[in-house]
């Protein structure tokens, strides 16, 4: 290994907004209404009933244009993203291609309302329809839709149609649970539950995955829908899928592939070849749109024939002899609507520009590239002295992510992920992602190659791994003490969730705080 | 593999070969397929994909984009008077310029550290947002209004044990389908029973007889609008409020912040949980990509400890003086607790929260009244000069924001026809409403924005005169 360099990130000491500007500046002013208008209506306060009126204006700043921009490029600079390497696990770190952002600004897609007559939409809707045309290739399944704004929306969406089918069929009340395993995305429990199913979750056994008599112990004319991930978060890819979902469909239930983990697997399988009646992709993730913090996202919604007419609505259809595109309202059995209108469109644009980038070879190449890129960042990183995998006797390969432990190191030196995350970014490189609660795996972390970082990029990671490792055990403090040059200290995790100090609003802070607030946050 | 393994994809620095065969030789395989023994023959596709022809050339690329997008009819070229949700709204460019950082764009989730100015930014939107509502409790985006609305209910159900709820007829049938879907099927034990309170047909506001009527011990939450979906200001939420008070009901209110510079927050008149719109807060509307919704309420332990979404809660650090920000009440949340989380939370639209805290910024208190007052003073200048065309009827021709109803009848011509002569004329009209609300005849909802001027009003009214005659 070569030592890393440290890097020191932006430290603005930025204050809060509230308490920036100076009474009487203004970032946006707007003109008077027109003299004939003025004329014609009065004063603006006589149109409002006086019931209704704002009495004392709100408490917010007063900056000019200059000063805002300023404030927030600080901010933004004290932000790591991906300015260096981030290689954020279950997430799939990817390339944000600049074209579709500048893309995404044109009229033609961003002063596009949804209302408009469908005859002025057919370029956007062309490309609904072309993309939903291309996940039906990579999944073998008969309609998407884009309505859900993000994975977890899209495992809602399951759960809805799940009611939809089952309502339709009569069966609902007696079909009230839906099985899932511990490995499942945390979305896919909650969606089932906020649905009103009981959950089932299914635990690992030795293999890494739950074991077909749990299944079928858990299964019943009871079992609305089986949901799950493949391969789950460890890399490990359950082979018994198939027969998972042939016993839930001999039970009358449906299954339910979520695909947040597709990267390794795309152009490898196809979720309908399984038996599956759904699945989901996440446009954010795998198919490059950016992350933005967390979202907007798109949770792309795949079916069967048979569950296509429970979708929510509209659905973009092509009528193939004039060749136009439109939204299909008039859908009896859809279970309606997840989110207003059709979709984050724009996100929908930057996974199908991506998707045509690649092509299918490109596609292909991506998953060979994580998956290989993956298994050599864990052969450099079960070198370091101290970082373990899950369940070490399984020795295949891994698929796009392996889960790793420090559970050694932090026996031995009292340097656990927490104090490993914070001390990464003193190196420039971004904490990776632990793993879902619960911790099956003691002091996990799980970081995903992907195919945007190079082999010099995840060597550089894996050197910041090893070098944390060894300060571990020469120099303790100095890692626990981390970071040292990020934008802030550590911060004081304890006032969080008590209700007494707890402010998620500047009012809240000066409230429960008062002047020690100002002094404090000035 | 590529087949043109000469050349490397762009976006794939592992695309070269010789990246390929050190990794390889590193693992000790011969092959990448090797890598995927894990997965069974049987359940591999072994076919070819009916992929449309790869375009890596990002100036193949460019071209192929522009000219598909450019079948669209935009909002900038025409002149549009739709609304009913999402809303053509000025944004200001330095919106753009920030949201479309690097750092912001492409952050997910670090450490409190390492995010520090993103987490900034989020307790920033959520501090001004806070403002406008009067709350202090504020979490971060969720979906859209109708999800907010959505999950506020679900809040008001867990809080109150209670199993019903009472929204305003006049509710947006698109937002109304959302809440009914949050709210579940009849079929399932935990069903929320969504009831509708009607709507006074002179006025556009809630039927208090009617409210009172449908009120009763065992309602969970009263859910209403200002301006409500008809464009009308509800005049009497501290009646509404008061009454659902008396039955132990939690009150919801409805609100598109940028009404919040001339109208008064919920929490005046006694909002409970305050949700609505970010979208007019600097987002794009994107064919309603731009939606975005929020929760907020006031500051107490029943409620916060119902939120579903991400908080983010401001607090010291290690050096005296200093500010981070955390996630506060994250174990509640599904990533915590799982199917006994609060409903659940994922993704949402966190990067609009930045835009929006950009444009709260810009706006201040005075830009929040000038752009209400504009808005509102012109919107009545348009229903006003609408209602000159012979025949055309603003149905409820007082109280309203930015949005009015148009009714056609007396022109013989139905919405449809109208704005097909409009859309000739390169204007789009009023989203028609006559098949949701079959009561208003042959109706259409005009939204009038800042960016609409005394000039394009009337060059609206002089293509209705044409399009009715």
């Amino acid at each position: 290994m070569s030592t890393p360099r440290e890097v020191t990130q932006a430290r603005w000491n930025e204050p809060v907004v509230m308490e920036m500007g100076v009474p009487g500046r203004r970032g946006a002013v707007f003109p008077a209404a027109e003299a004939e208008v003025a004329a014609a209506v009065g004063e603006a306060s006589s149109l409002v009933p006086a019931a209704m009126r704002r009495r004392a204006k709100p408490a917010l700043p007063e900056m000019s244009e200059p000063d805002v921009l300023r404030h927030y490029l600080h901010l933004s600079q004290e932000v790591l993203g991906m300015m260096n390497i981030s290689l954020f696990g279950t997430c799939t770190m990817k390339y944000n291609s600049r074209l579709s952002e500048q893309i995404s600004l044109r009229p033609q897609m961003a002063d596009m309302h949804p209302y408009q007559d469908p005859r002025t939409l057919q370029g956007i809707l062309e490309i609904v329809h072309e993309f939903d045309l291309i996940l039906r290739q990579l999944s073998g399944m008969d309609q998407f839709v884009f309505q859900a704004a993000g994975g977890a929306h899209a495992a809602y969406t399951q759960t809805a149609v799940t009611r939809g089918y089952f309502a339709a069929k009569g069966e609902l009340e007696q079909r009230n649970q839906i099985i899932t395993t511990i490995q499942a995305h945390p979305c896919n429990p909650a969606t089932a539950a906020t649905s009103g199913f009981e959950v089932i979750t299914l635990m690992l056994e030795e293999n890494g995955y739950p074991s077909i008599e749990a299944l079928k112990a858990a299964l019943s004319n009871r079992t609305a829908a089986l949901m799950l991930n493949n391969p789950d978060d460890m890399g490990i890819y359950n082979p018994q899928i198939k027969e998972w979902v042939r016993l839930a469909k001999e039970a009358g239930a449906l299954a339910f592939y979520d695909h947040a983990n597709f990267n390794g697997v795309m152009s490898k399988i196809r979720a309908r070849d399984l038996g599956f009646d759904a699945c989901m992709f996440m446009l954010h993730k795998t198919f490059g749109g950016p992350k933005g913090g967390g979202g907007p996202a798109t949770g792309a919604y795949g079916c069967s024939a048979e569950l296509a007419p429970f979708l929510p609505k509209p659905v973009v259809v092509k009528d193939e002899a004039s060749g136009l595109y439109d939204l299909d309202y008039d859908r009896e059995m859809s279970v309606g609507k997840v989110r207003e209108f059709f979709g984050n469109l724009h996100i929908v644009m930057r996974a199908y520009a991506w998707a045509r980038a690649m092509g299918a070879e490109g596609i292909a190449e991506a998953s060979d590239i994580s998956v290989l890129a993956n298994n050599y960042m864990e052969k450099r990183l079960l070198a370091v002295d101290g970082v373990t995998k899950s369940h070490p006797h399984l020795d295949e390969y891994r698929l796009e992510m392996t889960r790793y432990s420090l559970e050694k190191l932090k026996e031995e030196t009292g340097i656990g992920v927490a104090e490993l995350s914070a001390r990464m970014v003193d190196f420039g490189v971004d904490a990776p992602w632990l793993a879902h609660e619960p911790w099956l795996v003691p002091e996990p972390f799980t970081p995903e190659a992907g195919e945007m970082w190079s082999k010099e990029d995840i060597d550089t990671w894996c050197d910041v791994i090893a070098q944390i490792a060894k300060e571990a055990r020469e120099n303790t403090d100095h890692v626990k003490a981390a970071p040292h040059n990020a934008a802030i200290h550590a911060i004081d995790g304890s006032a969080l969730d008590d209700p007494a100090r707890w402010a998620t609003t500047w009012r809240a802070y000066l409230k429960k705080h008062g002047a020690q607030a100002r002094r404090a946050a000035g | 593999m590529r087949q043109d393994q000469t050349r490397a994809h762009p976006w794939m620095p592992n695309s070269v070969p010789a990246a390929k065969d050190a990794m390889l030789a590193a693992i000790g395989a011969n092959s990448i397929e090797q890598l995927f023994a894990q997965i069974p023959e049987d359940h591999r596709f072994r076919g070819t994909f009916d992929l449309p022809p790869a375009l890596p050339s990002e100036v193949e690329l460019k071209k192929h984009l522009l000219k598909t997008l450019g079948k669209n009819r935009s909002c900038e070229e025409n002149l549009s008077f739709l609304g009913a949700g999402i809303y053509q709204h000025h944004v200001p460019a330095i919106v753009d310029e920030v949201a479309g950082r690097s750092e912001f764009l492409t952050s997910v989730w670090g450490t409190p550290m390492s995010d520090h100015g993103r987490n900034q930014a989020w307790f920033e939107f959520c501090s001004q947002l806070g403002e406008l509502v009067g709350m202090e409790f504020v979490g971060l985006p969720v979906y859209s209004w109708g999800c907010a609305a959505g999950n506020a209910a679900r809040m008001a159900a867990r809080i109150t044990g209670r199993r019903r709820l009472l929204v305003p007829a006049s509710m947006d049938p698109e937002r109304l389908a959302v809440v009914r879907q949050y709210c579940e099927p009849v079929q399932m034990a935990s069903h929320i029973a969504v009831e509708t309170v009607a709507f006074d047909p002179r006025t556009g506001l809630l039927d208090l007889d009617d409210l009172a009527a449908k009120l009763a011990d065992d309602v969970a939450g009263v859910y209403f609008e200002t301006p409500g979906f008809l464009g009308t200001i509800e005049s009497r939420g501290a009646e509404i409020a008061a009454a659902a008070k008396r039955h132990g009901a939690v009150t919801i209110v409805g609100v598109d912040p940028i009404s919040l510079g001339i109208l008064a927050p919920p929490s005046d008149y006694g909002a409970d949980i305050v949700v609505g719109t970010i979208q007019t807060l600097g987002a794009h509307m994107n064919c309603g990509g731009g939606a975005g919704g929020f929760i907020a309420s006031r500051d107490e332990e029943a409620y916060a400890r119902e939120y579903p979404t991400l908080n983010v809660s401001i607090t010291g650090t290690s050096v005296p003086g200093e500010v981070g920000f955390g996630l506060c009440l994250a174990h509640q949340s599904s990533y915590g607790m799982r199917e006994e989380g609060k409903d659940w939370t994922g993704n949402s639209v966190y990067l609009t929260a930045i835009a929006s805290a950009v444009y709260m910024s810009l706006m201040g208190p005075e830009g929040f009244r000038e752009i209400g007052e504009l808005i509102i003073q012109r919107a009545h200048y348009a229903a006003k000069r609408v209602a000159e065309v012979p025949g055309v009827e603003v149905v409820f021709s007082n109280g309203f924001f930015k949005e009015f109803v148009v009714r056609f009848d007396g022109t013989g011509k139905s919405v449809a026809q109208v704005n097909e002569a409009l859309m000739a004329k390169g204007i789009f009209g009023g989203k028609d409403i006559s098949a949701d609300f079959p009561a208003l005849g042959q109706a259409a909802l005009y939204c009038i924005t800042e960016i609409h001027g005394q000039a394009e009003i009337d060059r609206l009214v002089d293509a209705l005169k044409e399009a009715v005659r």
